[in-house]
């Protein structure tokens, strides 16, 4: 589904690769874990896959389209789910889905049933016609995650959709998000919540420093490391204990 | 073309939600263009309510300082103040208590009649109807100084006024004596008219008329299409921070993994502004047409011209929308973006000469008029409000505020695709 060459990236002015001749391959219907600490080069991926940013070398494609080639084909095969909430303050929840959903070409009455069913889902509906800057964090997170799936995405990216909600919250994204693999989205998310990566992976790959540590299934991953008990000790054992902080 | 709509209508959901960002949007304008005319229709009218404080030190006392004295106040414009020495007149204009001070020299009106009459004694002498005096034997009277004390702050144009209108009179005066003394040297009868002394050449301000009646411009004629020209082209400044605000608050990300243009995403941006434009236009046309007349100043006139002026508004719009787009394309923070915006459209307004005309500028800046933006909207609507142009007339201005537009946008969609190629 994701075929990732050789990809290698630099930013300007900076010392270092923040991804340095990185391959991946990921399976269709895959939820796919990308786990490593702060600067590891995980949202450069990402952005990377989502066309947000261009690698210094190295190729891709995903379900055999490049952005070279196929740009507006595979914009509306994939869906991403920002760190930041990139949602208009001053909208309604409902204002702001009718809008990201008619940039994927969607409308009427069928966009709106849409809309409402997912609001529902994840518990939103009552807040439908509020504005996005009265909702607490985890409900902006909510809608959020359904911007970027109106379009029904055949692979949706998540950069950190948990980070900063409540464990009512967290539950909730992560089954709707079950709900969505089963349905034939493969998922690939970053996460350092590595308790919920591995429940939640398929698979997971940890990359540290830009470049591809161990990939495989989290429990295998953690049957092969001598001395861990969950993914989290694997983590730990593979990048160190050392803080990485980035200024 | 549903992108496009979609775009537009959250443009302007975005702008109706912001009550304090609309506000300014089209009050502070209006504000401008009320006291802008309020404060340039005082200058071209005589306000008698309105007089300039001067001071005068008369030192001369006699028939020319009479006439200079009267003339100031003849022309209403003048409140005098008599003051007793040069000095204390001069202290009090340098510490800018008064902006000017008259000091009429000692003996001025006798030394003036005494020059006229050497002057005209000599002439008759040569016309040999007096005996001809030695006049080596008569001393010429020595030339008088009136002087103008001016508080060094007082502007250039003011100081050129009064001189000039100052000069005019002593002139006048000047001439006067000298025909009164040829008619005491020709005639014994102070009551017979010799000479005719009304000015020969007089001047004639020949205006277009429209139905033989004569259009008269006023103040208001000139304000409102300038200072409204100046309110459209400060649309740069919410439409750049609205494009900046989208890059840092994240929709701007996301609007790039979706497949729409940034052509549309600007389209839509367009539209909404371009209304806003016209909205504007329609409320500073309003104020000159009604609110004008109510507290006393002249009425905008744009019988027959309405269709015209929207014309020139929407191709105005479009120029000062496509330069928003481009800065807010290029403006990475709000910082960047609104400053620079509201310097450059103050720099854009001076060099179309919404506040010195361009006749007046220096050769260099008259070029650089040319490619003002607001150098081109502001002829086309004085093309339409004083020259009675017709569609014919403006289609120069008009066809380069949408080049401007065109070529704006264009950039802006090129540095946004190059920066962002993937």
């Amino acid at each position: 589904m994701i075929n990732i060459e050789h990809i290698s990236k630099k930013y300007k002015n900076a010392d270092n690769y923040s991804l340095s001749d990185l391959n991946l391959l990921i399976h269709e219907r895959e939820i796919f874990g990308l786990l490593g600490p702060n600067g590891a080069g995980k949202t450069t991926l990402i952005s990377i896959l989502c066309s947000l940013i261009k690698p210094t070398s190295g190729s891709f494609s995903i379900a055999n389209l490049t952005y070279q080639k196929n740009k507006n084909q595979l914009k509306q095969l994939i869906g991403i789910v920002p760190q930041e909430y990139a949602l208009y303050p001053s909208l309604t929840a409902f204002e702001n889905l009718k809008y990201f959903g008619s940039m994927y070409g969607l409308k009427g009455k069928s966009l709106e049933n849409d809309i409402h069913k997912h609001l529902e889902h994840l518990g939103l509906l009552a807040f439908a016609h509020k504005k996005i800057d009265t909702f607490s964090g985890g409900m902006k997170r909510r809608v959020n995650l359904i911007a970027s799936i109106l379009h029904n995405p055949k692979v949706l990216f998540l950069d950190e959709p948990t980070v900063g909600v409540d464990v009512q919250s967290k539950n909730v994204i992560i089954e709707f998000l079950q709900e969505l693999n089963k349905n034939g989205t493969t998922i690939i998310y970053t996460s350092h919540h590595l308790n919920e990566a591995e429940t939640f992976c398929s698979r997971v790959a940890i990359i540290d420093h830009g470049k591809l540590i161990i990939k495989g299934k989290p429990q295998e991953l953690i049957d092969q490391s001598e001395g861990s008990h969950n993914l989290e000790d694997v983590f730990i054992s593979l990048t160190g204990k050392a803080l990485r902080d980035h200024a | 073309m549903h992108k496009l709509m979609a775009s537009a209508h959250k443009e302007f959901l975005l702008l109706i939600r912001d009550i304090g960002g609309i506000a300014i949007l089209f009050v502070m304008p209006l504000v401008l263009i009320v006291t802008i005319t309020l404060i340039q229709d005082s200058t071209f009218k005589t306000v008698s309510d309105a007089k300039i404080p001067i001071l005068i030190v008369n030192n001369d006392r006699g028939n020319v300082s009479e006439t200079i004295l009267k003339g100031l106040e003849e022309s209403n414009s003048f409140e005098i103040n008599i003051k007793d020495t040069e000095k204390i007149a001069k202290d009090l204009v340098f510490k800018g208590k008064y902006q000017l001070a008259i000091v009429i020299p000692e003996d001025l009106s006798l030394g003036l009649e005494q020059k006229v009459a050497q002057n005209v004694d000599r002439i008759i002498a040569k016309f040999g109807l007096e005996e001809e005096t030695n006049s080596s034997e008569k001393s010429i009277s020595q030339s008088k100084e009136v002087k103008l004390y001016f508080d060094p702050a007082t502007q250039l144009a003011f100081k050129s006024s009064v001189k000039n209108g100052i000069d005019k009179m002593v002139s006048k005066i000047e001439t006067q004596s000298i025909y009164k003394a040829f008619q005491e040297q020709i005639t014994d009868d102070p009551t017979e008219t010799i000479f005719e002394t009304e000015n020969y050449i007089t001047f004639k301000e020949i205006l277009p008329k429209e139905n033989n009646k004569e259009l008269i411009p006023n103040s208001v004629q000139h304000n409102v299409p300038a200072w409204t020209l100046f309110a459209i082209f400060f649309i740069i400044v919410p439409l750049s921070i609205n494009i900046v605000k989208e890059k840092s608050q994240g929709t701007f990300v996301r609007l790039r993994t979706n497949p729409v243009s940034y052509a549309t995403i600007l389209g839509g941006k367009t539209l909404v502004y371009l209304v806003v434009c016209l909205i504007q236009f329609v409320l500073m046309l309003s104020i000159g047409v009604y609110l004008f007349p109510a507290i006393g100043l002249p009425t905008l006139d744009i019988s027959g011209r309405l269709p015209l002026l929207f014309v020139v508004a929407i191709f105005a719009g479009l120029a000062a929308i496509g330069l928003g787009l481009l800065l807010g394309t290029i403006a990475k923070t709000q910082e960047q973006s609104a400053p620079f915006g509201a310097t450059f459209v103050v720099i854009l307004a001076a060099l179309g000469g919404v506040w010195v005309p361009v006749f007046i500028m220096p050769k260099f800046m008259q070029t650089l008029s040319n490619i003002s933006p607001m150098n081109w909207g502001l002829n086309a609507f004085y093309d339409v409000f004083l020259r009675h142009g017709t569609l014919l007339d403006i289609l120069p201005e008009i066809s380069l505020l949408f080049l401007f537009f065109i070529a704006t946008t264009l950039i802006a969609i090129v540095y946004n695709e190059k920066k962002n190629a993937v």
